[in-house]
């Protein structure tokens, strides 16, 4: 059953179209791949879904409902999250206000005053769900800009899955991490599909796609052109999709090198 | 607050210090540097003078911090949503003669002469908040735009002249003393506590914060920044308009020329109260201590009888200190 389905999205910025009329069907527990070249227009189309951008032209439905006249807010109630390739996060605020940014939960001061976020039970939650996640951090307490990249990720990753996402979409979640880090990233969007939650992986890592996904979807100059199984496909296929097709064999040479 | 792990260390008065600390940031926001320093200054003084340590003389220290607290309230939302608004000294003059204008030229009832300072405050806020969300206008060019605007307005409303005689309910405002309390100070901190609510513990100030933080992480959890910029204007405007008024009563006339450079004093009120230059952290009380150490330097400093000159000099020491230590004290939190 189709979860989010995109019609012939179009975006352009003045005179520079970047989005041609994209197709995208995303079924429940599923895990795509969306690759293609720097510029391919991979970032302007997420953010087409999560509202950030809104298309010129085109439909996005969630569930059989049109979800184009909402903004980010009510998407992401929705249940469309998204881990920016920077993360988005407010270095100077602790985990928990990262967390519950736009969802704090309120109470009243004193039984009067009304309005009166309610910390203890966003950092309760926060730490459980970083616990959840089986990652360390310092403290709960601290700014996240003092964390290590690795660490702000993981809030990053906290913050998209605490509300009970339907979609996760990722934008280079490995690009900036270490090795065990990638893994447990990998390892993380193996769970959300056994949970029954779709993910997009946008990801320049083809090792990484082609090991973690059902799916991939390529992109080349604002139209998805190719979809392929990623059970039924190869380096050399996808690299060669990316590409276009004639430099093919040196690509995927240097792709499989590095 | 939260279970944490209570280490060795903390029997030891480093250690002490170090809960404190935290507990005063987490709980109420404010940095407890601030006010060792306060009190540590109150205690040099009282030393140095003998006319120092007395409730008269605290009394006047607030009198006289009023005004200049209320604005540096409405700097510190500003600032720590990473904007900055120049215009709070002449948005106070105009608020002022507005409505010494509605009070005493129009001769309406003094509540209406009340609300034509808010509101004169509000509406010049509203036009700065509005440039810089809709028009994209920069903060700084905007707020000091309507530095030129607002006086320049309040000049041509009372044909240059200071505007006397006004009713007695609103001098009342301004110098009455329930129970012994100039009314200002009560208006002062009715006003601080009312705000530190809002901007430590509402959503509304979680966002402020975070939006002086990262625009953008805000923006993308679906939060309107550009409406909350606007409301923060507006807001800050009010506060002006608040502090018009108080000036208005105390001197019992609406003067055009009133609270000029207030601005710069509001915002190193601010920033000697914890509050980041560059947004995303702020605190009305720390800013309230802020405002106290410089009142309480400018007292100590008159009682002995320290020309005015150098009291400018140590204000502006004061500032760089403040923000030398502030600084320091962050890049050490960021290395652990």
């Amino acid at each position: 059953m189709s979860l989010l389905k995109l019609t012939n999205i179009r975006k352009s910025f003045g005179a520079v179209d970047v989005l041609h009329g994209v197709n995208l069907e995303v079924t429940a527990g599923e895990v795509i791949g969306l690759v293609g070249d720097n510029g391919a227009g991979k970032s302007t189309l997420m953010k087409t879904i999560t509202g950030m951008y809104t298309a010129d032209d085109g439909e996005i439905t969630m569930n059989g409902q049109s979800i184009m006249d909402l903004d980010p807010g009510k998407r992401r109630a929705l249940g469309i999250e998204m881990i920016y390739q920077d993360l988005a996060l407010a270095k100077q605020q602790d985990v928990a206000s990262n967390i519950f940014l736009g969802r704090e939960p309120v109470k009243k001061f004193l039984g009067v005053l009304p309005g009166m976020v309610d910390k203890r039970t966003m950092d309760k939650k926060a730490q459980e769900m970083i616990d959840r996640l089986g990652a360390h951090l310092p403290s709960i307490n601290r700014p996240v800009g003092s964390f290590s990249g690795g660490q702000q990720q993981t809030v990053a990753i906290a913050r998209a899955l605490t509300f009970d996402p339907k979609l996760v979409i990722m934008d280079e979640p490995t690009a900036a991490l270490a090795v065990r880090e990638v893994q447990s990233v990998l390892e993380l969007i193996r769970s959300l599909k056994a949970e029954g939650i779709s993910v997009i992986l946008i990801s320049h890592r083809l090792n990484d796609v082609l090991g973690v996904t059902d799916r991939i979807v390529v992109l080349r100059q604002g139209v998805a052109t190719t979809n392929l199984e990623t059970k039924q496909t190869t380096m050399t296929e996808v690299v060669s999709a990316i590409v276009g097709g004639n430099d093919m064999a040196e690509a995927a040479a240097h792709e499989s090198a590095g | 607050m939260t279970a944490k792990p209570t280490t060795a260390r903390n029997t030891s008065l480093f250690g002490w210090w170090r809960s404190a600390q935290s507990a005063s940031q987490e709980r109420l926001q404010l940095r407890l540097e601030s006010l060792v320093v306060l009190i540590g200054l109150c205690i040099v003084m009282s030393l140095l003078s003998p006319f120092f340590l007395s409730v008269s003389n605290f009394l006047n220290i607030l009198l006289a911090t009023a005004t200049i607290g209320v604005l540096a309230i409405a700097a510190t939302f500003v600032i720590s949503s990473g904007g900055l608004d120049l215009s709070l000294g002449s948005v106070m003059g105009l608020s002022g003669v507005v409505g010494a204008y509605v009070a005493v030229t129009i001769g309406a009832p003094a509540g209406f002469g009340v609300l034509g300072c808010l509101v004169a405050g509000s509406l010049a806020g509203f036009v700065n908040g509005f440039l810089v969300t809709r028009a994209g206008v920069p903060a700084f060019i905007v707020t000091l735009g309507m530095l030129g605007l607002a006086r320049g307005l309040a000049l041509v409303i009372s044909d240059g002249r200071v505007i006397y005689g006004l009713p007695p309910e609103l001098i009342y405002l301004g110098q009455g003393r329930p129970f012994g309390i100039p009314m200002p100070v009560i208006i002062l901190i009715v006003t601080a506590l009312v705000t530190h609510y809002i901007l430590a513990f509402t959503r509304f100030g979680r966002y402020t914060l975070a939006i002086g933080d990262n625009e953008n992480a805000v923006r993308t959890s679906g939060i309107n920044v550009e409406r909350h910029r606007l409301i923060l204007y507006t807001l800050s405007g009010g506060l002006a308009g608040l502090a018009g008024m108080l000036f208005m009563a105390r001197i019992n006339a609406g003067d055009p020329t009133a609270g000029i450079t207030y601005e710069l004093t509001a915002i190193t009120a601010a920033i000697i109260g914890g509050t980041n230059l560059f947004g995303g952290r702020g605190s009305i009380l720390g800013t309230i201590i802020g405002a106290l150490i410089m009142g309480v330097l400018q007292n100590g400093l008159n009682l002995l009888a320290v020309q005015s000159y150098y009291q400018q000099m140590a204000i502006g020491a004061v500032l760089i200190l403040a923000v030398f230590i502030d600084q320091y004290q962050f890049r050490k939190e960021a290395k652990v």
